[in-house]
């Protein structure tokens, strides 16, 4: 009883590890979004979202 | 489970980023404008230019562009952190974490360095985003301690990660705007809004994209 409880603790339930896989790839996938518009530096990303960065206060030159 | 979650995050952060983008365009973006008139005579009387080389149609194209790919990205962030805790994915439950995200990327950041008009006084760029980046992290997790764990020693780490970064502030040494005081302080609180307005779509957006998404699953 209390070995197969345990064992049941120990392995993430199907549903739970689903929901952590799409949970990893939103956060790199919002992180990446936010990063191209809010912070990279190529000069032509820089001028195209210039007035977003500075809305939302992103650092901004 | 990834598709309902990703399909989620591009429509709540779509709809949320028009919306974002039209308030823009009538709060934050003019003030921009009007202060880079200034950073302009400034930089003529210099002998440099100034601003982004895109100007027109074009310009608000591309903003309302980045806007939107930043409104997925909070989105995809709200999603991603109410999975991960093992929340309920709900309008109201989103909407509050949107907060904390506001509270984390908008005022904790803004403390350190206010919303910035183009022609301010700024110190080196990539220690300003490294800092950024860095006391929005710890505040998001010092607000997550303070709010979902127990034990008292942890909440006191969460008071000090929120704290502790707004002593490291990269602050010019000396005010030196070309723009108006009365522009900036405008633009200051105007970014403030756009920014609370941002999360809270993007959260209340999530939720009920999420709710609507996942009956239509029930239902086939």
């Amino acid at each position: 009883m209390n070995a197969k409880s345990s064992a049941n603790a120990a392995a993430l339930a199907p549903s739970r590890l689903e929901a952590l896989k799409a949970a990893a790839v939103a956060l790199v996938l919002g992180f990446g979004l936010v990063w191209i518009a809010g912070f990279a530096y190529p000069e032509s990303v820089h001028d195209a979202a210039h007035d977003t960065r500075h809305a939302l206060s992103f650092p901004c030159h | 489970m990834i598709a309902r979650v990703l399909t989620t995050g591009v429509i709540a952060g779509l709809v949320a980023g028009l919306a974002v983008a039209a308030l823009q365009h009538f709060t934050t973006t003019p003030l921009i404008l009007a202060a880079e008139v200034y950073e302009t005579a400034q930089h003529a009387h210099e002998g440099a230019e100034a601003g982004p080389a895109i100007s027109g149609l074009r310009r608000t194209a591309a903003t309302s562009v980045a806007t939107i790919a930043v409104s997925i990205g909070y989105a995809l962030i709200l999603l991603a952190a109410m999975l991960l805790s093992g929340d309920a994915i709900a309008p109201r439950r989103a909407a509050l974490w949107g907060a904390c995200a506001f509270a984390a990327t908008g005022l904790a950041t803004s403390l350190g360095l206010a919303p910035q008009l183009p022609g301010m006084a700024e110190t080196e760029l990539a220690a300003r985003q490294i800092w950024w980046l860095a006391t929005a992290l710890s505040t998001g997790g010092g607000l997550f301690a303070l709010l979902r764990l127990d034990s008292a020693a942890v909440k006191i780490a969460g008071v000090a990660l929120i704290v502790a970064p707004q002593f490291f502030a990269p602050q010019p040494a000396t005010p030196e705007s070309t723009a108006p005081a009365e522009l900036a302080a405008r633009f200051a609180a105007s970014s403030l809004a756009i920014q609370s307005i941002s999360w809270a779509l993007a959260g209340v957006l999530v939720g009920l994209v999420w709710r609507l998404l996942s009956q239509e699953k029930e239902a086939s």
